[in-house]
């Protein structure tokens, strides 16, 4: 035995290959498909190249302005701090009104959205509201609203408010898409109507990834609050935008500071609370 | 006095394949019946159908469930008054269906909703005389000391005797159980089918336990509805249960019923599982 296999190991391998099916050959159908594929998505990006009137050579032409704009921003001017802090503390007013509106009206919309939870003839329509919420950007709610209530913080809370539902329900309904069915039938069981079988038996179950779910809209509701002030929504956009349209470039650079140290912070403690609930 | 759960030829089907095929039964009030059969025969599909949990099909029959003489469902309808039929009727699960991370003591609280106020229920507010009844309860089944952990803290046994519990405080006059000891170690599972005789018969309350242990039918109950393909095929007196009985009634089939001691020993792993199972308890 030990000497038949030690004898030659390699005609042994070569009768074993010869038994072996010839290796897979992709067919020439496939390499086609393959090739139009390829040639499609190059002309999709060529198409799209002309359209949105990419000119890499300004870059390059205009290469002293970004110079003086760069120089500009290194040399951040805290002279307005005071203000530009109390500007930062509205964006996050902004942010916390704008989830904690969307969180409330989420709760009963992701609920009516499960459909281990609501029939469909209901979870279908609300479904598609939320997706309407959800399809269009806060800046657009936000002009829209601006048109409502006037420029300023409210039409900025708002904006979040409507767009954040949105998401918040959808999120919500999945996390109630995924529970165990056993203790809800455990409540009807006992004659509960179906809000108690909901409150007993749903909730109990999806809370901790709702808290998660809402402190992480928290977290982009504040990034996007920086941004509605650009079109008017309060907040610390709309002295941003004031600052980069007087070519004051220092006190802009300054603001953008501010921000990026609010935002990274809020995440990191949003972040850690979150940890905690998962 | 009306029957505590009276099923008047009901059928259930998934697919081609009937779970429960035209059955009929009652059982009086305070009575105590083993449902026995092999996984499959339609045991759970029963129950769920007893509790209006599962509809029977339509046009097939009057497939009528009255419990008390409240109409649970009838015609693969749910009954208007299925609400008012459910207040008397406990459900113990095999996973037992209790919210884990609620506290035990809100667990059995849950079984006064059906009875309060729809409003002071929905919020929660229970009164003193409702958290007195369900400690109470709890101390009846041996684990009031956990009252304040959360369900999901607890021992399976403990668990499911925290559901039994819940239908006690329900006030429930039939209790419904569905394979309540198949998920639990053999001490456990006997603590649990004694807190639920000691139950039935301390509050007199009819009970109905689903089993695939033969032996614990027998030891713990009368009577004995058996199950086959969807079919009652036998419903008698516990004492005309034997191996050979067994046999006749399911064929091959019941060696997953049969308890070693009466069974000719078989070299299969899940014989010898049970095997183990029987001597424990």
């Amino acid at each position: 035995m030990l000497a038949s296999q030690t004898a030659d190991p390699a005609a042994a391998h070569r009768s074993a290959a010869a038994t072996l099916p010839a290796p897979p050959v992709t067919p020439i159908a496939t390499r086609l498909v393959r090739l139009v594929i390829a040639a499609l998505v190059v002309a999709v990006l060529v198409f799209c190249w002309h359209e949105a009137e990419m000119n890499p050579l300004l870059l390059w032409r205009d290469a002293g302005n970004m110079a003086t704009l760069g120089a500009e921003f290194l040399r951040p001017d805290f002279t307005d701090w005071q203000v530009y802090a109390q500007n930062m503390v509205e964006t996050l007013a902004i942010a916390v009104w704008g989830t904690a509106l969307a969180v409330i009206a989420g709760i009963p919309f992701g609920i009516l959205c499960a459909e281990n939870v609501a029939p469909r003839w209901i979870a279908f329509p609300v479904r598609r509201l939320m997706d309407a919420c959800r399809a269009i950007n806060e800046l657009v709610f936000a002009l829209i609203f601006i048109s409502a209530v006037g420029l300023g913080p409210f039409a900025g809370v708002l904006a979040l408010f409507v767009h954040t539902t949105g998401v918040i329900a959808k999120l919500f309904s999945e996390a109630v898409e995924a529970i165990d069915p056993a203790p809800v039938e455990g409540i009807r069981g006992t004659g509960g109507s179906s809000l108690q079988e909901v409150i007993y038996g749903v909730v109990p179950q999806v809370l901790p990834l709702w808290i998660s779910y809402a402190l992480y809209r928290f977290e982009s509701n504040v990034r996007s609050a920086t941004v509605l002030g650009i079109v008017g929504g309060g907040g610390i956009g709309m002295t941003f935008n004031e600052t980069i349209r007087g070519f004051n470039y220092p006190q802009a650079s300054a603001i953008l500071i501010i921000v990026i140290l609010t935002v990274s912070a809020l995440d990191v403690v949003s972040q850690s609370i979150r940890k905690r609930f998962i | 006095m009306a029957a505590a759960l009276e099923l008047d030829r009901v059928t259930k089907s998934y697919g081609a394949m009937r779970a429960v095929d035209d059955v009929s039964l009652s059982i009086a009030p305070g009575e105590r019946v083993a449902l026995i059969g092999a996984s499959g025969s339609g045991k759970s599909t029963l129950i769920r159908i007893a509790s209006g949990l599962a509809l029977a099909d339509r046009g097939v029959g009057p497939a009528a469930v009255r419990s008390f003489g409240v109409p649970v469902q009838a015609g693969g309808r749910l009954a208007g008054e299925v609400r008012r039929a459910r207040r008397h009727i406990g459900l113990v699960f095999q996973q037992f269906a209790l919210v884990g991370r609620l506290s035990v003591m809100t667990n059995v609280l849950v079984g006064v909703l059906g009875r309060i106020g729809r409003l002071r229920g929905t919020l929660g507010l229970f009164n003193a005389d409702e958290r007195r009844t369900a400690l109470a309860a709890l101390a009846e089944v041996g684990i009031a000391v956990h009252a304040g952990k959360k369900a999901r803290q607890l021992s399976g046994g403990q668990q499911q005797r925290v559901a039994i519990a819940r239908a006690l405080v329900q006030g429930a006059k039939l209790v419904l159980a569905d394979e309540p000891i198949a998920s639990l170690d053999p001490k456990s599972a006997k603590r649990v089918m004694d807190t639920l005789v000691t139950m039935s018969r301390d509050h007199g309350i009819a009970l109905v336990v689903s089993l695939h242990q033969v032996d614990y039918a027998t030891a713990y109950f009368d009577r004995v509805i058996a199950m086959n393909a969807g079919r009652v095929v036998f419903d008698g007196p516990a004492s005309r249960i034997t191996a050979s009985f067994l046999t006749e009634l399911y064929g091959a089939s019941a060696e997953e019923l049969i308890l070693p001691s009466q069974f000719q020993p078989s070299a299969t792993p899940a014989a010898t599982e049970r095997a183990g199972l029987v001597s424990a308890s």
